[in-house]
């Protein structure tokens, strides 16, 4: 999918009519991301099961530099570094997203039609709040646009298609988070070794869950 | 004898051509060969090694778009599919009706062995009602067989693969013979929370029947078991079944196994059949028609070689259909043959889908534990309500069995996912804290029911559209019966009641069953269009498969099925192969054919 600035505009205006700055990011010298190539093919039917896959290699990453940057934030905003385990963007979250949103596949391009207008919104709503942009603001004043547009059912009804967006890019980043070994181990998935005897859930566990 | 090329196949001479390699024809070359017939066997797909090709262990991450599913690899990246799908390019079908609910999908997988190494592995005998439904309640047809004449083979076909399961003596649920089954894994959490919970609803829960060896085949016993007087056989086997690990409880079956552990063609049915050197192998090989001899009996095939598009004829004494239920009916469409009563393509079936889910306080936030398993279910519900279903008490006609499974499967995109629901949506160190606490804590429940036959579902040719090998496609027509749509509201309802004794949440209101009942085909249990029956004048085959008006033409998969009960297919078009194999084999040594 090309995603033209005109079509993020019209978006955005759909989404937000009061927004300022517009204009500043139309004129913007640098394209947001680049176009998916026409014609871009996927991985095909018959990929190769047992090579090694990494973003990038089936099909070309897309997201230009200030994209990227407020994808990072984002993604760190959603899935910080806590206790347990490190912030998305330290374990490749970014490059899925950009993987995900590259892809020429219906329900990858239909997300794109999704994040990049929605990373623009995030923008152009912290220029307009704070001045600066999205990476720019502090966490406080980013703590203060996601409390806005975290929960669909609560955000106010200007803001809905911003919530569409912050939710989708919050399961988008998830997935990309929980999929990878810190990610695993910070939710306590164990599984996926070979062992001798499979032996069921602990004992004690089934005690006291009333199982036993 | 082994995987040879078109050209060198020209030159041989066969008793018996096997068109597919999937579930029917691997266990009719596998019979065929274990018993000194010389077989060619046809695949349209491409060769597929899965010692080589298999990814075990990889994880999500390791894969593009963490393995989500897309058009090109419909059940995510490491599924086992190669060129298969509900689309396959250059390979169209078409629908009668625009209408969605009027559509039907069909899956195909073009390689060797083809969905069997996909496949969920569930493997549940048909009951003695589901051979003689008509009788029973007097809707769709019986079978000319009963469960005492399939019983044997399901012994032979579950020693020979390896299922795990238990004898629980339940209505229209058979019981294996003594030894046959392997032990079923334990049960996960969710498994037994949701026994203790259904069984206040007299809802039964018992270990699944799956084609997962969870212990080594005993390379000893079975195959004297299951080739008596044959030691040439026994050795064959005996020395392959050494090979076959026992599961290690790790990667997903949908994968395909690349240590032997779980059922699908390419690993269990060829290796001992090409080791007998009796089966030669052409893949790519894309059969387009049935050829007739000068007295009417089959003469051999005509194929398309999907690499070169070169056409290719073979002969043989005997020509078996194997190529799944639709394409052998398409092959038999366009061959003209068989059909003079006019009813290849007619009452073909799918199983009635329909999905549930919800999420289970009481599973949150336990603490980890390694509960992969089998991958697939350790237990279900099998149909529980034949009587009130007799007395008519429940406004749909058949059964339907309940898949469900839970618990700590290993993290893919839907995990974290679209908790706004439970938690109104977070982010942060509490988003973090919330995926924490809700992963492995959902249930989901898919019930799988039996459709009746009917005269809106059949497939012909369509008069204008052809493939990209030139060879006419089908054309479909389907429609859902109230007795289906009735049943998936019930499975709702089941489901829905099942969450709610739990203390659980439904992840919304049970639906109708216009909404909740999954397209015709999604299923991917397609069966019928050349039923089986004692008549000639109303039916393709025999109860061997054997066609009315070629003695000398079979078809052992899923097409002859005369009703497609709840119970999924696979083991019974395996009985039905094993036993139509062995009717072929009777008759070759009486040179009857």
């Amino acid at each position: 999918m090309s995603l033209d600035r005109r079509t993020t505009i019209k978006w955005m205006f759909a989404a937000a009519a009061t927004v300022p700055s517009l204009q500043a990011l139309a004129d913007a010298p640098q394209p947001q991301a680049r176009a998916v190539p026409a014609g871009q093919a996927g991985y095909g039917t018959d990929p190769d099961l047992v090579k090694e896959w990494r973003p990038g290699g089936p099909w070309p990453l897309t997201l230009g530099a200030a994209a990227r940057l407020t994808t990072t934030v984002l993604c760190d905003l959603i899935i910080p570094a806590d206790d347990v385990s490190p912030a998305a963007s330290s374990v490749g979250v970014v490059d899925f997203i950009d993987e995900w949103i590259s892809a020429p596949y219906p329900q990858q391009r239909a997300d794109r039609e999704i994040i990049l207008p929605g990373l623009l919104w995030l923008d152009s709503e912290a220029q307009g709040r704070f001045g600066q942009s999205f990476a720019g603001i502090t966490d406080a004043q980013r703590a203060a646009i996601a409390d806005a547009i975290c929960s669909p059912a609560k955000a106010a009804s200007e803001l809905a298609a911003g919530a569409k967006f912050f939710a989708r890019f919050r399961d988008l980043t998830a997935g990309g988070f929980y999929t990878t070994p810190v990610g695993m181990k910070d939710i306590g998935y164990v599984g996926n070794v070979p062992l001798e005897r499979f032996d069921g859930p602990p004992p004690e566990l089934l005690r006291k869950l009333g199982l036993a | 004898m082994s995987f040879i090329s078109a050209a060198e196949a020209d030159k041989n001479t066969y008793d018996v051509i096997v068109v597919g390699s999937g579930a029917a024809g691997g266990q009719t070359a596998y019979t065929l060969t274990m018993d000194g017939a010389r077989v060619l066997m046809l695949e349209a797909g491409r060769h597929y090694q899965p010692a080589t090709e298999t990814p075990m262990l990889q994880t999500n991450a390791e894969a593009p778009l963490r393995g989500s599913g897309t058009p090109e690899k419909p059940f995510g990246f490491w599924d086992a599919t190669i060129d298969g799908g509900w689309d396959v390019p250059g390979e169209p079908y078409t629908s009668a009706s625009d209408d969605p609910a009027r559509k039907f999908v069909w899956w195909r997988a073009r390689m060797l062995g083809g969905r069997t190494n996909h496949w969920g592995r569930i493997s549940l005998r048909n009951g003695p009602y589901d051979f003689k439904p008509h009788t029973r309640d007097g809707l769709g047809f019986d079978w000319p067989m009963g469960y005492e004449d399939l019983a044997p083979y399901y012994d032979k076909v579950e020693m020979l693969i390896g299922v795990y399961g238990s004898n629980e003596g339940l209505e229209n649920t058979p019981n294996s013979s003594p030894g046959v089954l392997l032990p079923p894994p334990k049960p996960r959490v969710s498994d037994l929370m949701v026994r203790k919970h259904a069984a206040k609803l007299r809802i039964p829960v018992i270990a699944g029947h799956r084609a997962v060896l969870t212990r080594r085949l005993d390379d000893k016993l079975l195959p004297k078991l299951l080739h008596p007087g044959n030691a040439r056989a026994q050795a064959i086997l005996a020395a392959d079944m050494k090979k076959r690990a026992a599961c290690f409880w790790a990667t997903p079956c949908g994968r395909g196994c690349s240590i032997r552990a779980n059922y699908q063609s390419t690993t269990v049915h060829l290796p001992p059949a090409l080791d007998t050197g009796n089966l030669d192998i052409v893949t790519d090989a894309m059969v387009r028609t049935v050829t007739k001899r000068k007295d009417g009996a089959a003469e051999g095939v005509i194929y398309i070689d999907r690499k070169t598009g070169a056409e290719h004829r073979v002969k043989a004494r005997v020509v078996v259909l194997a190529a799944s239920a639709l394409e052998s009916v398409r092959i038999l469409l366009n061959s003209g043959v068989a059909n003079g009563n006019g009813k290849v393509g007619k009452y073909i079936m799918d199983t009635v889908g329909a999905n549930f889910g919800g999420q289970v306080p009481a599973l949150e936030s336990l603490p980890p534990h390694n509960e992969d398993g089998a991958d697939g279910g350790h237990m279900y519900v099998p149909w529980w309500l034949y009587k009130e279903q007799l007395a008519g008490a429940l406004g749909f006609a058949r059964g339907y069995h309940i898949e469900f499974g839970g618990g700590r499967t290993m993290p893919g995109m839907g995990t974290g996912a679209g908790l706004e629901w439970l938690n109104g949506g977070s982010y942060g160190k509490k988003f973090k804290e919330d995926v924490r606490r809700y992963y492995g804590s959902f249930v989901g429940f898919a019930g799988r029911g039996e459709m009746i036959p009917n005269d809106d579902c059949y497939a012909e040719l369509d008069p204008n559209v052809k493939d990209r090998f030139g060879i006419p496609v089908l054309r479909f027509h389907w429609k859902w019966s109230e007795h289906e749509i009735g049943q998936a509201a019930h499975m709702q309802k089941t489901a829905a009641e099942i969450i709610d004794a739990m203390g659980g949440r439904m992840s919304g209101p049970p639906q109708s069953g216009e909404k909740a009942i999954k397209q015709g085909g999604i299923i991917i249990h397609e069966v019928g269009g050349a039923m089986m029956g004692n008549d000639p004048a109303k039916s393709v085959t025999n109860s061997f498969g054997q066609t009315w008006e070629m003695k000398n033409l079979f078809i052992t998969d899923g097409a002859t099925l005369c009703s497609n009960a709840d119970k999924n297919p696979t083991l019974t078009i395996m009985a039905l192969a094993w036993r139509s194999a062995e009717h072929m084999l009777g008759l070759m040594k009486r040179k009857e054919l």
